[in-house]
């Protein structure tokens, strides 16, 4: 299926339809799922507060979605120097900084009433979460800064591949950290015990999530293309 | 070995412009060709393509050798020398341990080296540091590592721009000496080289 | 002479002349680590609590700074052009490059960092493990750090880039070897740590001259 939206011409077709769907089906899972999660009863230990789960614990799924999104259109690029996977890479990146930045305030908003911080460094899946988050503003950083695209575009290519391989190391290695470290953290390793209850809601809201990451990239693929195809109409104008 | 280099068809482009199309060369042992063209035209960028720096957008360029086709990635690291406008020569670095350098690099030997900067008459000027050269003296020693490690192709970008008179004919006589041994040049130059040379335009 | 002795030869000397060489990097390391103690005051508990872990971060930024210009200034003299039509290949040079770093800066922090820890408070009986967790963590500073500078080769900006892109990278070198540290300190099973650590700099060493020479391919063509 891939192969055959390669082609830039039929990418723009198939994404005018899919975009808006996928955007919907986003809506109606999230609603569900919010409404089911709202009016679950409230957990024993944390009261109401439980309830920022349903939007932290999804966020922090697609945000590192998003960084094998990112890795995956990178390969791509760099493999068979395709410029829609290019365009793909570089319109996730941004939105997976967003992402992983709404999972690190929802987690820290969901940690204050319980831990009386507003962050703690021993959820071992919020400091992973923060050092995803610097990756995405290092590759943003690395793009933006080298002027000419192509070249660019390539730097960038081969970050998110070194930052694809050592991602997993770094997951790794920050809950080793932890649980060396548990005696001192106030968290329970792994963390608070899921309640069934609300496990069908977060499932909901997390396809949700998914759906709505799904919509968002395809318009920004788009909107990439578009640019770049203006920018090309408007350099031959000028050298004609 | 190379004996033959071959361009076809060839298109590339800098950033978003497409530089020529459709350039077609082939230079064979013994022979020199001039790229002539205006400032952009897209002199270096062909040097840099031959050297394997660029990828060309079509169109391909080979290498043969007495005994067919050369893989290219192994004919430039083997065979090909190219100087470009900068000369690849540390500022704080005495001449001569950047000669030695960059002549062991390229396969040649620290005596080959020193006779090459004699034939150069570079002899005086080892012992200081490569900074307090002037600009001709700086292409001169890097025109010495041609000599002192020899390959066959020459890729050189203005070659004689910063030299007087007197090291242009040194250099002239060089380049025969090289073509006469089954050596190939391709310079890029605004005057004409002095040596006989085939005249390639480079225009989009 | 063998080609690769060769070049090892004149990186080491560029290395040793490059940004004022192993001086200047442990300079900035003990200034740096000087901080410390005029931000928190001299209370030596205070001071002890943190030592090791001050020691190893301003460590890591020491390394990253030396390492600025490594492949830019082959870059803008041309040398970068000659290196990648030599007999070896590009790869292999950026290893030898990165190494001569680690060589001529990570060898002279790595003695420096116990003498640091020491001074802000450190047990004197932990001098050893920081001498060995510095020692192979400046080896993937170099490697990761030489990353970040082939690819902000295309950029021509230095620095605080090449930190930004390199410093989440780091996580794991930092953790193994704070903890392998902070565990010999504290006299709890320090080998799990240090394996880790050693693992992770080898696996540096191994990949990423790869990306490296992609690097300075994307920035040459």
């Amino acid at each position: 299926m891939f192969s055959a939206l390669a082609n830039p011409a039929r990418f723009m077709a198939f994404s005018r339809w899919a975009a808006p769907i996928l955007g919907v089906i986003a809506a109606g899972l999230i609603g569900a799922g919010l409404w089911l999660g709202l009016n679950a009863p409230p957990d024993y230990q944390q009261g109401e507060t439980v309830k920022i789960m349903f939007i932290h614990v999804p966020a922090a799924w697609v945000a590192m979605l998003a960084y094998a999104c990112l890795g995956g259109a990178s390969f791509v690029s760099l493999v068979f120097r395709h410029a829609l996977a290019d365009a793909a890479a570089k319109a996730v990146a941004p939105l997976g900084a967003a992402f992983t930045g709404v999972a690190l305030v929802t987690g820290s908003l969901w940690g204050r009433p319980m831990w009386g911080a507003w962050w703690v460094w021993g959820d071992a899946r919020l400091v992973s979460v923060l050092v995803l988050f610097l990756l995405f503003l290092g590759y943003m950083a690395l793009r933006a800064s080298i002027e000419d695209e192509a070249k660019g575009a390539r730097a960038a290519e081969i970050l998110a591949l070194v930052g694809l391989i050592n991602l997993p190391i770094i997951k790794y290695s920050v809950e080793w950290w932890n649980t060396l470290h548990q005696g001192e953290s106030i968290m329970r390793a792994g963390g608070p015990a899921l309640a069934p209850v609300y496990l069908t809601p977060l499932l909901l809201v997390g396809a949700g999530y998914c759906a709505a990451f799904g919509a968002l990239w395809l318009e920004r693929i788009r909107a990439e293309v578009w640019r770049r195809r203006a920018t090309s109409l408007a350099l031959r104008a000028a050298l004609a | 070995m190379i004996t033959v280099l071959s361009v076809e068809d060839l298109a590339l482009q800098r950033g978003e412009r497409v530089l020529f199309r459709h350039l077609g060369l082939r230079v064979a042992a013994g022979e020199a060709v001039a790229l002539t063209g205006s400032n952009g035209a897209g002199k270096t960028s062909l040097l840099r393509a031959i050297a394997g720096f660029i990828r060309p957008i079509e169109g391909r360029i080979a290498f043969e050798g007495a005994a067919g086709a050369l893989p290219a990635d192994d004919a430039r690291r083997a065979g090909c020398h190219l100087v470009g406008h900068q000369d690849g020569l540390k500022p704080g670095r005495r001449a001569r341990d950047e000669l030695l350098f960059q002549a062991r690099w390229h396969g040649g030997t620290a005596p080959g080296a020193l006779a090459a900067a004699e034939r150069l008459g570079l002899t005086r000027l080892l012992g200081l540091e490569v900074r307090v050269l002037s600009a001709g003296q700086r292409r001169r020693l890097a025109l010495a590592r041609l000599i002192a490690s020899p390959r066959p192709l020459w890729l050189l970008d203005e070659p004689l721009a910063p030299l007087d008179a007197a090291s242009r004919t040194l250099f002239g006589i060089l380049m025969a000496e090289h073509l006469a041994r089954g050596g190939l040049i391709v310079a890029a130059v605004h005057d004409p080289l002095p040596i006989a040379a085939r005249t390639v335009g480079i225009a989009a | 002479m063998n080609v690769v002795a060769v070049l090892a030869r004149r990186e080491l000397s560029l290395a040793w002349a490059r940004g004022g060489g192993a001086l200047l990097a442990v300079g900035f390391f003990v200034a740096a680590a000087l901080m410390l103690p005029l931000a928190l005051g001299p209370a030596p508990e205070r001071l002890a609590g943190v030592s090791g872990g001050v020691t190893w971060v301003v460590l890591s930024l020491a390394s990253l700074l030396s390492l600025d210009r490594m492949f830019e200034r082959d870059f803008e003299d041309g040398a970068l052009d000659l290196l990648a039509l030599g007999p070896l290949p590009l790869e292999i040079v950026a290893s030898v490059k990165c190494l001569a770093q680690w060589t001529v800066s990570g060898a002279p922090l790595a003695i420096a960092a116990p003498v640091v820890a020491v001074g802000l408070g450190a047990p004197v009986a932990s001098a050893p493990m920081i001498l060995v967790a510095a020692a192979l963590g400046g080896l993937a500073f170099a490697f990761l750090g030489g990353t970040g500078a082939a690819l902000a080769l295309a950029s021509r900006r230095g620095g605080l880039l090449i930190a930004v892109v390199v410093l989440p990278l780091l996580t794991p070198p930092v953790i193994f070897g704070g903890a392998a540290i902070a565990n010999f300190t504290a006299g709890l099973p320090w080998g799990g740590a240090l394996s880790l650590l050693a693992a992770y700099a080898l696996g540096c060493v191994a990949l990423t001259p790869f990306a490296m020479a992609g690097a300075c391919r994307n920035a040459q063509s």
